[in-house]
């Protein structure tokens, strides 16, 4: 075989292996899509963060804005730690509301933001002070059933 | 009871000896490749051989691969409702793991066992001492472009083998059974990310295409020069690249992903 055809397959061979490496980097995993850039980091407690984990999304009004870094258990206020990382181009007001919630009723669990209404905004490395716990589902069906049962009977004497 | 353990004790010299032997080959070859590097055009053709003529096999394997997981994957996911998210399975799964190691067994038996014969064949004929006879390494001139044509050309296949692959599985999800193209495509980005997945992925088919091309230059190389030694030579690439893929695969995996 030639030299010319040679170089000319090789060559045809690399560029299509570049295509294939392009195209699963920028149409199979979104490269450019959900970056955080600059991000910075905020910290809030929960009394149980449910199923929460390493790199779950941080999400306001439905849009990815962050990841959670680290959860840790802070011994002290016995509560979980949650450390999370937001894009530096959003800015949330010092009363913004975290909540764990989850995405659909069999999807991971993810940390949604509320922004209050205050002018002030979070710095990096403050504390989010109101928070809400993951909805733990035993809790919720025992608390039903109490209280249906509660219905039930009549109303305790005085 | 001393003939068990002097026999232990042997065949553990025995398998010193020889990773030895593979280190200081593997060395050498880094050593030489600067002088191949000088005649590119080896390099080339070896890319050719063991590229451009892999190219139909893995082609067409990865797009069997993909037509088969979409309908595996259609027929366990659809029990849960989540057809949708068939994409972002066929995605991860040939990403993470068949991308890989599938290209890279396919690669070891037609382009690995190839090399070996080729080698083998020359020390058999004598070729090797030949060149040595002229001052011409023969790790520069013959093991060395084998080994990079090799090294180059096993991500490249990996990729297309991923994306063939991809493409297969939306032929059955997205023409045949008729989920969303919208949602096929945007659950598959929305899991699939680049550092964790992709390049997870590529860093897999490179450590593989050194560990293939590795083994099958050496298996050349150290060959009985007979008839008989060249085909055990050529049977030991297949089974011990076999075999290197998938521990390493096992342990490259349980290092890049743990869960978290």
């Amino acid at each position: 075989m030639s030299r010319t055809t040679l170089d000319l397959w090789v060559g045809i061979f690399v560029a299509m292996g570049i295509a294939a490496l392009l195209f699963l980097a920028l149409k199979v995993g979104s490269i450019s899509g959900a970056e955080i850039r600059s991000p910075y980091t905020l910290t809030a407690h929960f009394d149980n963060i449910g199923g929460l984990k390493a790199r779950a999304p941080v999400k306001s009004a439905g849009v990815l804005v962050g990841r959670v870094e680290q959860i840790r258990y802070d011994n002290e206020r016995f509560q979980a730690e949650v450390v999370f990382t937001v894009d530096g181009r959003y800015k949330f007001p010092v009363d913004t509301f975290a909540n764990i919630l989850t995405s659909g009723l069999l999807g991971e669990q993810y940390l949604g933001l509320e922004p209050g209404g205050e002018e002030k905004t979070l710095a990096p490395g403050e504390t989010i002070k109101k928070t809400q716990s993951a909805v733990v589902l035993e809790k919720l069906i025992s608390q039903f059933m109490f209280d249906k049962a509660a219905e039930g009977e009549p109303a305790p004497a005085k | 009871m001393g003939g068990g353990i002097r026999k232990l004790g042997s065949v553990a010299i025995d398998v010193v000896w020889q990773l030895g032997f593979i280190a200081r080959f593997f060395w050498l070859i880094l050593v030489y490749s600067g002088q191949s590097f000088t005649r590119l055009n080896l390099t080339i053709r070896e890319l050719y051989f063991s590229g451009v003529l892999s190219l139909l096999i893995i082609l067409v394997s990865g797009l069997f691969v993909g037509l088969v997981l979409g309908l595996q994957g259609y027929e366990i996911l659809q029990r849960y409702g989540s057809s949708d998210s068939m994409g972002t399975m066929v995605a991860l799964s040939l990403l993470r793991e068949l991308g890989p190691v599938v290209a890279g067994l396919l690669f070891a038996s037609r382009a690995g066992s190839a090399v070996t014969a080729e080698i083998g064949l020359m020390k058999v004929t004598e070729q090797l001492k030949a060149m040595d006879m002229m001052a011409v390494s023969p790790i520069a001139r013959v093991v060395a472009p084998r080994f990079w044509g090799g090294v180059i050309s096993m991500p490249l296949l990996a990729a297309m083998f991923s994306t063939m692959g991809i493409f297969g599985g939306w032929l059955i999800g997205v023409v045949f059974i008729g989920i969303d193209d919208g949602a096929f495509w945007s659950q598959m980005q929305a899991a699939v990310d680049f550092r964790y997945d992709v390049l997870n992925g590529v860093i897999k088919s490179c450590a593989f295409g050194v560990a293939v091309s590795l083994i099958a230059v050496f298996q050349g190389y150290d060959c009985v020069p007979t008839a008989e030694g060249v085909s055990r030579a050529i049977t030991r690439t297949v089974v011990s690249s076999a075999l290197a893929i998938l521990a390493l695969d096992f342990v490259m995996t349980s290092f890049m992903f743990r869960g978290l």
